[in-house]
């Protein structure tokens, strides 16, 4: 960043020639301006109004123009402008509304030349002809544009906006008789100046205030303008038709626009607020700036391009009372900075890429970006590489998921079908694990049937089912000697090496249950080791976890039926009502559940069988089953990591007391908290619920008490019922009654939006697949689907 | 301060079963009753309505509500549930109530950095420093509404720390806004875990200009209680006094200070004549230019001669709104006073609203500016071209001259304004009434009410009140966002 450059540029006759450099003045700048032959610069300020030289090295301060013992405020400058005709003329606005012309030819101290108090208001811009030596414009606070004539004492003639202060006045470059004005309620007119009645065209070009507006030096219909809203807009006036053909967007209010001299499409803005840069902007490319000055601790007020036909010197005021002289090649370009890579998920989980070519490869299906295939540029002299954007071309990928990949079904039928109380533990750990298998999730299965052998009783494990998970083991190979496997698994805990130990004397007590130990030592490999094929999966589950969380309009919503939304608001009050066979009676009380207590009591006894005791009943009491319960918490760590909260908390619960106190409260509150929100989002009510009611957390088994009143509104009167029971307090009416049964509806009303009768949903379901008629016997054909 | 003993009617008669009697009694009428051995009957007050300086049937008078005021109330309804007096008020103005309106629904229910409890709360803070008990039960019960502790109604000392720290701010833009620094926002925005979030201090400052603001509109209007608020309310803002023509202290200010206020037609004339001649005198002779600057200083001096010595002794301060104030002796002070600590004047061209204040309140609160511009706009640009019988009068000096007095009084000076103008056309009265009004509006009487433009019908005095309120939240704000930027840079 710290390089320096050194230019030098010939330009018919004068040679300008300097550095980047700054000089420290005794106030906050308003506004600079150069002197035609680009050797001096004026700055002006409410406290400040000096002439300096710029010299190779530094500025030198030439004069001082405040002088005189009481200063008034029209030494206070908003703006100052010198004549690009005449070296010795300069003009200054000044806050209290007065327009100073200033004379450097004078000889006395004091060089104020003539002074116009016709504006009432603050005075924004002054502005020379660029052609016409005593032609002077300015443009003030309070709507008015005045045109002077430096030899008479007062203005020729006076512009009236008609709209609010003006803020911006400009001379066209090349049309003698135009000027622009720009206004702060978002306008821009063009004048003619023979017509002061009336402006030749007005368009609003900006919401807000238009704070700025500059001729482009070499293009005589363009005009730029920055306003108040951050945009810079380029306008093409040439035709009868404005029209905005480039517009460009800052990070702040555009408080200077300026044309960069010998480029077509370069210009330099800078900011009123909180933004101190100077941006050099190529308009082609109006997301990110071409090149960038930050030198300024506080906001740049004043820019101007050194010589008017130079590029390369850029001179800025600023309120940190700095004068400063950028050359262009120290400025910073923020396209070397810019990441040109971009990533975003689409709304199906398609990911999209786009990044530069060369991290493709040479890829034949790709598309490239090129700015100068639409605009050719045209420089003055021979194009300069440096004065381009550097051309990056990127390629663009889109990935799709594949149809169904991410499909979360087997989470909705798992937790559908998944039993986990009401029998014993044995018999719940082999309905899981079938169901586990029938979705394909063999780990998972083969996990529900380790468990049961660990905790349950050695007499219900059947052969079959032994056989069954073998066969299901993903196609690992038996292994039957016992030292080749603990070979073979490096990371085996001392857990399973004593496991292995015992396992030997189980061989040669009993060899001929050789199926056990191998089916042992598959689960074993599988706990400790996952095969490939299994990480896999369990990867592919943590995609559409997230996929999941971000869509909510997942496919997968599988439900008995679906109620339009209205069924649920404040109809019904649902207490006490067996009947009601939804999922909604399930969600204030779930019914079919018994406790979950009574539950583990009944099957704590079986703890003390162990896995030995399957294949020798000698060594019965010599395992606990305790002594697996770091390995089994492990295991739901392991689940839990991998993004399959479900089988966690489904584990959790079955196993009761045998596991709960070696996971610390906060983690299972964690569990229990992620897998009924997910249950939750799939609409899973009945068994987030029923999860909730088994949890044995106190925070988790809250949940069901929140929230459990449902306030209802009468049908007949549509006043909320305030008091118990059916019968509305004010028009003494049954609410919603069943148009089949005539009885008040307890449950779930569904009604007709035809006809607006209803009734219980299973009498109306009935009626309706003997009958197409109302039931109510209005006459209407309701259709119930 | 309470005295039940003295009052026992209540005109609240809906309510008089369940509650003692309250009435507020403002200082003067303190005084006279002590003088009085207590003994002073005070009658209860008369009007009804939403004011109790304009008597009801004269709004109605004055200014038939018109469809676009209506449609107004009836928006207004239907999101807040009630219409409150101020709103009704202000439907004299319906191109104003529009904006206001939309500006207050933005920051107090739209999305923004700040806890809807949080937003009701400053709101019962700033109103609180003027106390103003109108606004803040109206906020208390929103508060309640919207979920917010209840605890916190007890006082400061009961809301969380982050509430407190800026309590610092909200005095000083209350009361003596150019002394808020830099370093008042460091203080904010660098306090560990309760510290703000520059948009959500940029909320909050709008929020609290804006409450000071109406609290001085609810002052200067004489705006009632709101009937249907419960018990609290039914307490009056104004004193007895201000209905009742009783002598007091004040009758010494105004007798003195507008001599010829038996000839009000006159008065008007005097003033209509005086807007013509500085019209036409522009093209004359200009003042030299220490002139003019002395002239600002002149004002600004001056404005500290307008009146209110007699108030300076006594602290007023109501038991219900007290506990939601620190320190508070903290008053307004005089800006040209302060002799030693000379603070430099604002220039209200170095930092503008339109160019500064907006993109930085945009930029931290979007949208916020939007709205703002469009009502400072709004109230500035109103005008009916009407001067109490007069039509078609240009009274765009007349509001400038406004304007920039309150400006003054905060030490914010345009450079190219003639403050010449603010004497020849704001009479003494009126000055009595502005100041009053935007800096202690606490103390406004209807006498001081009556006593300005005798002539002027009452929704043009609503209008001189909006232009109060609008150019004191301008001031404030811009103080408040100068230190932000300042802080920024």
């Amino acid at each position: 960043m710290e390089k320096m450059a050194r230019v030098t540029t010939a330009l018919s006759g004068t040679t300008i020639t300097g550095r980047t450099m700054f000089y420290h003045l005794d106030a906050p700048a308003n506004a600079i301006s150069v002197c035609r032959d680009a050797a001096q610069v004026v700055v002006a300020g409410r406290n400040i109004f000096k002439i300096y030289s710029i010299e190779e090295e530094q500025f030198v301060e030439k004069a001082n123009l405040r002088v005189g013992r009481k200063l008034s405020l029209n030494f206070s400058c908003a703006d100052v402008v010198w004549h690009q005709m005449d070296d010795n003329l300069l003009a200054t606005a000044a806050t209290n509304g007065a327009v100073v012309t200033w004379n450097l030819g004078k000889q006395s101290r004091n060089k104020q030349d003539q002074l116009f108090t016709e504006h009432k208001r603050t005075v924004n811009k002054v502005c020379f002809h660029p052609n016409e030596v005593h032609m002077l414009l300015s443009g003030s606070q309070d709507g008015y544009m005045k045109c002077f004539d430096l030899r008479k004492r007062e203005s020729v003639s006076t512009f009236s906006g008609q709209s609010e202060s003006v803020r911006d006045v400009q001379f066209s470059v090349r049309d003698y008789f135009t000027f622009a004005a720009s206004f702060e309620n978002g306008n821009v007119q063009l004048w003619d100046m023979r017509r002061p009645d009336r402006y030749d065209r007005m368009f609003t070009a900006h919401n807000g205030p238009v704070f700025c507006c500059d001729w482009h030096p070499d293009d005589k219909g363009w005009l730029a303008t920055g306003g108040r809203d951050k945009m810079v807009k380029v306008w093409d006036v040439s035709t009868t038709k404005t029209k905005e053909i480039y517009c460009v967007q800052t990070i702040a209010s555009v408080a200077r626009v300026k044309w960069r001299p010998e480029m077509k499409y370069h210009l330099a803005t800078c900011s009123m607020m909180v933004d101190h840069n100077i941006y050099v902007w190529d308009i082609r490319r109006p997301y990110i700036p071409f090149g960038m000055f930050e030198e300024h601790k506080d906001v740049t007020t004043g820019i101007v391009w050194r010589h008017i036909h130079d590029p390369y010197y850029l001179l800025s005021g600023s309120k940190d009372s700095t004068l400063y002289q950028h050359m262009f090649n120290d400025a910073s370009r923020p396209v070397d900075r810019a990441n040109p890579e971009g990533l975003c998920y689409g709304l199906f989980g398609d990911l999209a890429f786009a990044g530069k070519d060369s991290m493709f490869g040479s890829d034949s299906n790709r598309k490239t970006y090129g700015g100068e295939r639409r605009y050719p540029i045209f420089f003055f002299k021979k194009p300069d590489l440096s004065e381009q954007f550097a051309n990056v071309s990127s390629a663009l990928n889109v990935f799709e998921t594949e149809l169904g990949s991410n499909s979360m079904d087997w989470f909705v039928n798992m937790a559908q079908q998944y039993i986990l109380t009401g029998r014993s533990l044995a018999d719940l750990c082999d309905h899981n694990a079938k169901i586990a298998k029938e979705l394909y999730r063999y780990q998972v299965a083969q996990t529900w049937t380790m468990l049961r052998i660990v905790y349950s009783n050695p007499g219900a494990i059947s052969s079959v089912n032994l056989n069954q998970s073998i066969g299901k083991s993903g196609g690992l190979p038996l292994m039957n000697s016992l030292k080749e496997l603990s070979v073979a698994l490096g990371n085996e805990t001392r857990l399973e090496r004593g496991k292995a130990e015992n396992r030997q004397e189980i061989n040669h007590l009993d060899s001929s249950n050789p199926l056990i130990t191998a089916n042992e030592e598959n689960e074993e490999t599988e706990g400790s080791d996952v095969p490939a094929d299994y990480l896999f999966g369990d990867v592919e589950g943590d995609e559409d976890d997230l996929y999941m969380v971000d869509h909510e309009n997942a496919p997968a919503e599988e439900h008995e039926y679906i109620l339009p939304q209205e069924a649920f608001q404040l109809r019904h009050e649902i207490i006490d009502n067996p009947s009601a066979p939804d999922h909604l009676q399930d969600k204030v009380e779930s019914p079919h559940v018994s406790g979950n207590e009574a539950e583990t009591v009944c099957l704590t006894p079986i703890e003390s069988f162990s896995l030995m005791s399957i294949s020798q009943p000698l060594y019965d009491a010599y395992l606990p089953a305790d002594y697996f319960n770091s390995l089994v918490k492990d295991m739901l760590h392991y689940y839990a990591e991998q993004g399959d909260v479900q089988m966690a908390v489904s584990v959790l619960i079955v196993l009761g007391d045998r596991i709960r106190k070696e996971i610390d409260e906060q983690t299972q509150e964690h569990w229990y908290t992620s897998y009924i929100d997910l249950l939750q989002r799939f609409k899973l009510w009945n068994v987030s619920n029923e999860v909730i009611k088994l949890s044995t957390c106190s925070s988790i088994n809250c949940f069901n008490q929140a929230s459990t009143t449902l306030h209802i509104n009468c049908s007949n009167c549509k006043r909320p019922m305030s008091s118990k029971g059916w019968i509305c307090d004010r028009c003494r009416q049954c609410a919603s009654m069943c148009a089949v049964c005539h009885q008040v509806v307890k449950g779930l009303f569904v009604w007709c939006q035809g006809c607006s009768h209803g009734g219980h949903l299973e009498h109306i379901m009935n009626w309706l697949k003997t009958s197409s008629h109302c039931p109510a016997g209005c006459g209407h054909l309701c259709e119930y689907t | 301060m309470f005295i039940s003993t003295t009052c026992k009617e209540n005109r609240h008669t809906k309510n008089s079963e369940k509650l003692p009697t309250d009435y507020m009694i403002c200082t003067n009428c303190q005084k006279v009753l002590r003088k009085q051995d207590k003994d002073a009957r005070v009658p209860p007050p008369t009007t009804t309505g939403p004011t109790a300086f304009i008597p009801e049937k004269e709004i109605a008078q004055d200014n038939p509500v018109d469809g676009h005021a209506n449609l107004l109330f009836l928006e207004e309804y239907s999101t807040t549930g009630h219409l409150d007096n101020v709103t009704r008020i202000m439907g004299l103005h319906p191109q104003y109530l529009e904006s206001f309106l939309r500006t207050q629904y933005y920051i107090l229910r739209m999305d923004g950095p700040l806890p809807f409890e949080y937003r009701h709360y400053l709101a019962i803070m700033a109103a609180a420093r003027h106390q103003c008990s109108h606004l803040v039960n109206t906020h208390v019960n929103e508060l309640l509404q919207v979920g917010g502790d209840g605890e916190w109604l007890n006082g400061l000392e009961y809301v969380p720390q982050k509430l407190k720290n800026i309590n610092e701010v909200n005095k000083i833009l209350a009361h003596r806004p150019w002394l808020i620094t830099k370093e008042h926002i460091k203080k904010l925005l660098k306090t560990g875990e309760n510290s703000w979030s520059l948009a959500e201090l940029v909320h909050a400052v709008v929020l609290l200009a804006h409450y000071h603001a109406l609290a001085s509109f609810v002052f200067g209007s004489g705006i009632n209680p709101e009937m249907d608020q419960d018990r609290t309310a039914a307490i009056s803002n104004f004193c007895l006094c201000d209905a009742s023509n009783e002598s007091n202290v004040e009758d010494v200010i105004f007798m003195c200070s507008s001599p010829g206020t038996s000839d009000s037609v006159s008065e008007l004339e005097a003033l209509m004549e005086r807007m013509k001649r500085l019209q036409e005198e522009n093209e004359e002779a200009e003042a030299s230019q220490e002139e003019m600057a002395t002239r600002f200083e002149k004002e600004k001096k001056e404005s500290l001669l307008v009146a209110t010595g007699a108030y300076e002794d006594e602290l007023i301060s109501t038991s219900y709104t007290s506990r939601y104030v620190d320190d508070p002796s903290f008053g307004y002070k005089d800006f040209a006073r302060r002799g030693d600590d000379h603070l430099p004047t604002f220039r209200a061209q170095d930092y503008s609203w339109e160019d500064h204040g907006f993109s930085l309140v945009n930029r931290l609160y979007s949208d916020i500016g939007q709205l703002l511009d469009e009502k400072f706009r709004m109230v500035r640009n109103l005008t009916y071209n009407t001067m109490a019988i007069h039509e078609d009068v240009d009274t765009t000096m007349l509001r400038r001259a406004i304007w920039n007095y309150v400006h003054c009084m905060f030490g914010i000076r345009y450079d190219d304004y003639d403050y010449g103008e603010v004497n020849q056309l704001l009479e003494r009265s009126l000055k009595v009434y502005i100041k009053t009004v935007t800096c202690y509006p606490e103390r406004t009487t209807k006498r001081m009410y009556d006593s300005y433009w005798r002539q002027f019908k009452h929704s043009e005095k609503i209008h001189v009140n909006l232009l109060l309120m609008e150019a004191r939240m301008q001031a404030e704000l811009l103080y408040a966002l100068r230190a932000i930027t300042q802080y920024m840079t």
